[in-house]
């Protein structure tokens, strides 16, 4: 074990004065510890996330029912899937879930960053009450907002509202109210992980630029707006396309809260693709759909990424 | 570091502004973040009767702190913990195993195909996760080659978290940031690239492991859509998957107890550990990818 020389040493001058055999010997060494490394990554993700990506392609094209052998079947699973009337209803739920989600739940954690760099004690006790619903379990949070979304007049909220004198709302009752109550639990679940991200950036922002605009006469609200937001675009682009790529493929909300009710008025993309594959109300099974949805899904995120990309390649620093 | 200068400090109107400002934000996290938590410890001591007919008030009939330990033997919720500690450590294990060895032989040991191989994991990150979903159940119901079926066992539910890509990230990223001149003494020294890695590399990681451990335990005790598809047998299941199907059928108070019981655990581990947390170096170097 004591003379297995690394990669480092094998690239240096000794290489020329060793024996072919000797070489050899090293390179086995070196070589077979490099693949014990290696290992690990290439069993987990060559199982759990490479093949099942190649996979994703074939099965598309297949139908299999996991009894006996897959059929080619073309395009077959893709034409269902456009043809489930339930898919336009599922896209604009989605949509309209990630244009919500966006309204609310974007520019709430950056306010809160802002105002928290601002504090001289206590940022520690902000940052952890604005994180502390990112670790409760999600499946706790939805049933914890599923008995204050009571419809009745004695839900939590109802109650709350009663106050001020609004009758009771029905929250995951109707259709019109159904998807801003999502949104409303969802960007209560996820803003304090972004808001960690944000404060994490705003650490960078160097004294001086802001030194620089005190002597140039600016307030407070215009250093925020010349120095302090500037310096966050990158992180902003990155954090909105991330939260884009996250919302469109929403599932645990609709599925915990209502299970795509009322009457499809909460269906997203994920849970269409979880009612064709596992669902118990058409019996599941539709492998071929599920994953055809999905790559088509897949391939419109990454496009809408790559457009995104191009197309704020200009105002990143 | 901040935007308000000491000059503007002075100004009436900025220090009486800043302060409302930040005074309302913290009144707003602790009734918004805080509340709804608050309200679900009191309502985990308060029979179903009082929570319903009068869900704001503070115990009208004083609180009943037999509820917790109904829900405690009546759920049986000692059994989903248990299954539920076993996922997160085998899910942790797995996560810091893969990202250890891996960011160790990219960033160190410089493989030829490792250029190739750091691509094939990043680009696994641009992969929706949803797009994994139906085939990752279909490649865990039959492994390849092999053919055994990791359905309904406990290494079914955490060994694809071991495929996270941003782990090897931050773990590679790290790695590369060690000093040089640190390794290659030690390979002057003698140290092969097992002692390397465990007597130098590791030791010199305990920041980086210990974000990386605290994300990947939260993320196993969180994670609901993938024990729910692979433990169908809900003897196995986590606690977090088991609640909502027995929602329905359990008295509301009993199911708020659980639903306390099974929050407390997270809480208790993030208020512990909130360094790791909200510093969180890994993630922001992650996400500037």
């Amino acid at each position: 074990m004591s003379r297995v020389g690394g990669p480092a040493l094998v690239r240096g001058p000794a290489r020329r004065r060793t024996s072919v055999a000797s070489v050899v010997a090293r390179w086995w060494r070196g070589g077979a510890a490099t693949l014990v490394f290696l290992l690990p990554m290439l069993l987990v993700f060559g199982l759990f996330s490479w093949w099942p990506i190649a996979r994703t392609a074939v099965m598309s094209l297949q139908e299999t029912n996991l009894v006996g052998p897959a059929e080619w079947v073309g395009l077959e699973n893709f034409r269902t899937v456009l043809a489930d009337p339930l898919l336009p209803t599922a896209l604009r739920n989605t949509a309209v879930f990630a244009a919500l989600a966006f309204v609310f739940g974007y520019p709430i954690p950056l306010v809160m960053a802002v105002v928290f760099s601002s504090l001289r004690r206590l940022r520690g006790l902000y940052a952890c009450l604005a994180y502390l619903p990112v670790v409760v379990p999600p499946a706790v949070a939805v049933l914890l907002w599923k008995t204050f979304y009571d419809a009745g007049s004695g839900g939590v909220f109802n109650t709350i509202l009663g106050w001020v004198g609004i009758g009771p709302v029905p929250w995951l009752e109707s259709a019109g109210w159904v998807l801003p109550s999502l949104v409303m639990e969802a960007t209560w679940a996820a803003a304090g992980g972004t808001v960690i991200i944000y404060l994490a950036a705003l650490t960078t922002v160097p004294q001086e630029l802001y030194d620089a605009a005190s002597a140039d006469g600016a307030g407070v609200l215009g250093k925020i707006w010349h120095v302090t937001l500037p310096h966050l675009r990158s992180v902003l682009l990155i954090t909105l396309i991330l939260q884009i790529i996250g919302t469109a493929q929403v599932f645990l909300e609709p599925y915990l809260f209502t299970g795509g009710g009322p009457s499809h008025a909460s269906l997203t993309l994920l849970l269409l693709i979880y009612e064709y594959a596992f669902g118990s109300t058409t019996g599941g099974g539709d492998y071929g759909p599920a994953t055809a949805l999905s790559l088509m899904m897949a391939v419109a995120l990454a496009l809408l990424s790559w457009i995104y990309f191009r197309l704020t390649r200009g105002w990143s620093d | 570091m901040s935007f308000v200068s000491p000059l503007d400090r002075r100004r009436t109107s900025v220090r009486w502004g800043l302060r409302g400002v930040q005074a309302t934000m913290l009144l707003g996290l602790a009734v918004v973040c805080l509340g709804p938590l608050l309200w679900l410890a009191k309502s985990a001591v308060t029979p179903t009767q009082d929570t319903l007919r009068s869900p704001i008030s503070l115990w009208p009939n004083g609180p009943d702190l037999s509820i917790v330990s109904q829900a405690w033997t009546e759920l049986g919720l000692s059994a989903y913990l248990v299954n539920t500690v076993v996922i997160a450590a085998g899910s942790w294990a797995v996560q810091v195993l893969v990202a250890t060895t891996a960011g160790y032989a990219l960033s160190v040991l410089r493989p030829r195909l490792g250029r190739v191989l750091y691509g094939a994991v990043l680009a696994t990150m641009f992969v929706p996760i949803v797009l994994l979903l139906v085939p990752l159940y279909l490649t865990v119901l039959s492994l390849p080659v092999v053919g055994w079926s990791l359905v309904g066992t406990y290494a079914g539910a955490f060994l694809p978290a071991g495929a996270s890509a941003f782990n090897v990230v931050i773990m590679k990223r790290f790695f590369d940031s060690l000093p040089r001149e640190i390794l290659d003494a030690a390979r002057i020294d003698g140290a092969g690239p097992y002692r390397l890695f465990w007597s130098v590399v590791l030791p010199m990681s305990r920041p980086v492991l210990g974000v990386v451990s605290v994300f990947a335990v939260l993320a196993a005790w969180k994670d609901f859509i993938w024990p729910l598809i692979v433990l169908p047998d809900p003897a196995k299941q986590p606690i977090a998957v088991r609640l909502p199907s027995i929602a329905p059928t359990t008295d509301l108070s009993v199911l708020l107890a659980a639903m306390a019981i099974s929050a407390a655990l997270p809480i208790l581990f993030f208020l512990l550990f909130q360094r790791l947390f909200l510093r969180s170096e890994g993630l922001e170097g992650a996400v500037k990818g």
